[in-house]
């Protein structure tokens, strides 16, 4: 197990680097302009120097290697020197990803959006996920209950209504109707004492349920479909002669079965937690990861948007190797050697 | 087995008039009608009969392992050790199953979890049934791994079924069924997804246990060979009924049904002349839809008379314990028999 993770670990840095490159290339390709976002009376001998001064004159392999010394030789020492409080090296001259748009580090940006993110976006993640293994698991026990079609409608719906939709209207309901809830996520709010603790509730509340709602729609659907599967399985039956309550049965030996496909999909669907939803940031105007990179999308911010979106790489290569090895921890029958 | 001694006793099993229907998307099928059997203590009754001749949901229904729905037990009762099971909670039936009464089932490969340990899943009912704590649990699970004849025994506890070959996980699931001594041990065609070999070494390992521990055994196949070598007593099911019961040596030296001649014939014979062509039953096993009103067997039967398409034969004793359910007996109709035997 340790030498398929070792050898897997060491199998991402080639994909990365190959990833990190047809990313640049891309947004190479892309017709954006990174002046194009400044006033008009600008000269256009003006707009050319603006663009040589960023690098944009230099060929594409030099923009590319230094893109990659700024991320992997400089951030990686500048975080080192932050956490030691000391200096490494140059680090005064040292050369940071910084965006075009905003003159600050990428990295800084992506910390600053980073919490409201996490909260938002991963807390409905894991209240997606709370909420849909005990319906899926609970539907396909009772198969065709009144109970497991109001799921499965509720589900239905869930997945294929858009949370531009289903966000917009809670906004309709609850904030602008009954005015429970704001419809603005306010980034300045600090927690220091229960009215404050409430506020950041109800902010939150929204969003998160938007959120929650997608995400255990398509949770809840794997939970029962594998639950379906393993239900009439020969060593159920066996349980069951063995004299184990029901309890015993579903919830110890179908569920452990049924739990190996779904923990797959929740692994792979982390990386999308820190990529933020994009959509639903933009609803409930939550200032996170999503929104980051819209805006880089907009003004042509090319260092933003490829360090951003090279950290989604990152994330989605990596948890698909923690998919894999937890695959390989909950079933038996497979173990990488 | 002296089939005289046992017979005698009072029966651990009593089932009698047992029906059970499932209902299906095109209707009812009537799995089981009004089967009677008993088993005595220490006794092996082999269960017979072809695919969908309702054996397996005849035990199954009668220890509620069957989903209900779409299983429906109907009628009957089911006396074990003087209560009914079929009117017991669901609590106190759960304390019977795997406590007085084992199960193995047809196919090892699929009837063990595969993400837990043998161990594990030995040590379940011992840990429910009989309130052991682990080290209690996991030093039974050593013995009777030993007993169905696993080498190594204690290293294996940690080991997951893929680990094992069908014959030994058998063996296992053999092991989980005696985990707690039961009076009644219910073996659904356990040898039939293994190779001759393995089988002869799970009879042998079964006719070695009925020894040693004296437990009923209920053992259910379609193969006649096997009946021969291991069973005191043979029922014969067809159609959801059964249609003939007896001691093995009067079943196989004297049968009275034609079907139970008709799967006599089908064997293929070591000793004699060799016979051109080996004998089947021609057409296919009813799929009863509604309670049978007429002989099942009849469309199949050489010796169908008029009065077998009016009302179904009741089954009725001929000797001591020789039941049959047939209008035709071979004594009185021998003429008319020769001609087409």
């Amino acid at each position: 197990m340790l030498n398929f993770t070792i050898r897997r670990l060491l199998f991402t840095i080639p994909t990365l680097l190959l990833i990190s490159l047809i990313i640049f290339l891309l947004l190479d390709l892309a017709p954006n302009d990174p002046t194009g976002n400044l006033p008009l009376t600008i000269p256009a001998e003006v707009r050319e120097q603006i663009r040589k001064a960023l690098g944009l004159g230099d060929p594409i392999y030099v923009r590319y290697y230094r893109w990659l010394v700024q991320f992997f030789v400089n951030e990686p020492l500048n975080l080192l020197g932050e956490w030691t409080h000391s200096c490494i090296g140059d680090c005064e001259n040292r050369l940071r990803v910084t965006s075009w748009a905003t003159r600050s580090p990428v990295v800084d940006l992506i910390a600053e959006r980073m919490p409201q993110t996490l909260w938002v976006v991963g807390l409905s993640y894991v209240v997606g996920i709370l909420i849909a293994v005990p319906i899926g698991v609970y539907s396909a026990y009772r198969q065709y209950s009144w109970f497991d079609q109001l799921g499965t409608f509720i589900s239905m719906i869930g997945f294929s209504v858009p949370t531009f939709f289903t966000g917009v209207l809670m906004i309709v309901i609850f904030s602008v109707q009954l005015r429970w809830f704001p419809s603005i996520y306010d980034t300045t709010l600090r927690v220091t004492d229960w009215s404050s603790l409430g506020a950041q509730i109800r902010q939150m509340a929204m969003p998160v349920f938007v959120l929650a709602l997608y995400n255990a729609a398509q949770i809840s659907r794997f939970m029962r479909a594998s639950m379906l599967d393993n239900l009439n399985q020969d060593y159920v039956r066996t349980a069951r002669a063995k004299g184990l309550n029901e309890r015993v049965v579903v919830l110890v030996h179908v569920l452990r079965n049924s739990l190996i496909p779904v923990v797959t999909v929740i692994a792979l669907g982390v990386p999308q937690v820190f990529g933020g939803a994009i959509i639903t940031e933009q609803v409930f105007k939550v200032n996170g990861l999503g929104q980051l990179l819209i805006i880089g999308i907009q003004g042509a911010d090319i260092p933003l948007v490829q360090t951003l979106t090279f950290i989604f790489a990152v994330l989605i290569v990596l948890f698909n190797l923690i998919a894999d090895i937890l695959y390989g921890i909950l079933d038996p029958r497979i173990r990488y050697d | 087995m002296p089939d005289g001694a046992i017979s005698d006793l009072v029966p651990i099993l009593d089932v009698k008039g047992l029906k059970t229907v499932f209902s299906t998307r095109s209707g009812e099928v009537h799995a089981v009608n009004s089967v009677s059997f008993d088993l005595a203590p220490g006794e092996l009754l082999g269960v017979v009969g072809e695919s969908g001749s309702g054996k397996s949901v005849t035990m199954m229904s009668l220890i509620g392992l069957l989903p209900q729905p779409p299983a429906e037990i109907r009628d009957g009762s089911v006396i074990f050790e003087g209560h009914d099971i079929l009117q017991m909670s669901a609590d106190d039936l759960r304390d019977i199953r795997g406590r007085e009464i084992g199960f193995v089932f047809q196919d090892p490969m699929t009837s063990l979890n595969p993400v837990f340990t043998i161990g594990f899943q030995i040590m379940e009912p011992l840990r429910r049934h009989m309130g052991m704590n682990r080290a209690a649990a996991r030093e039974r699970a050593i013995e009777l791994l030993e007993l169905v004849g696993i080498s190594d025994p204690g290293p294996r506890l940690s080991d997951y079924p893929h680990q094992f070959s069908g014959g030994m996980r058998q063996r296992v699931m053999i092991a989980i069924a005696l985990a707690c001594d039961p009076k009644v041990l219910i073996a659904d065609e356990p040898t039939t997804a293994l190779d001759v070999t393995i089988q002869a070494q799970i009879l042998e390992l079964v006719r070695d246990l009925r020894q040693k521990l004296g437990m009923g055994i209920i053992w259910i196949t379609h193969d006649l060979g096997v009946i021969a070598g291991i069973a005191d007593r043979v029922m014969v099911m067809y159609g959801g009924q059964v249609v003939e019961q007896a001691p093995v040596h009067e079943l196989f030296s004297n049968p009275r049904h034609p079907y139970t001649r008709a799967l006599l014939e089908t064997l293929p014979s070591i000793a004699g002349g060799r016979s051109k062509r080996l004998r089947t039953i021609e057409g296919q096993p009813p799929a009863l839809s509604a309670q049978p009103t007429s002989c099942p067997f009849r469309a199949r039967c050489a010796h169908a008379m008029a009065v077998c398409a009016q009302k179904n034969p009741p089954i009725e004793r001929l000797a001591h314990r020789h039941d049959v359910a047939c209008f035709w007996s071979p004594d009185n109709a021998d003429n008319a028999g020769e001609a087409d035997a």
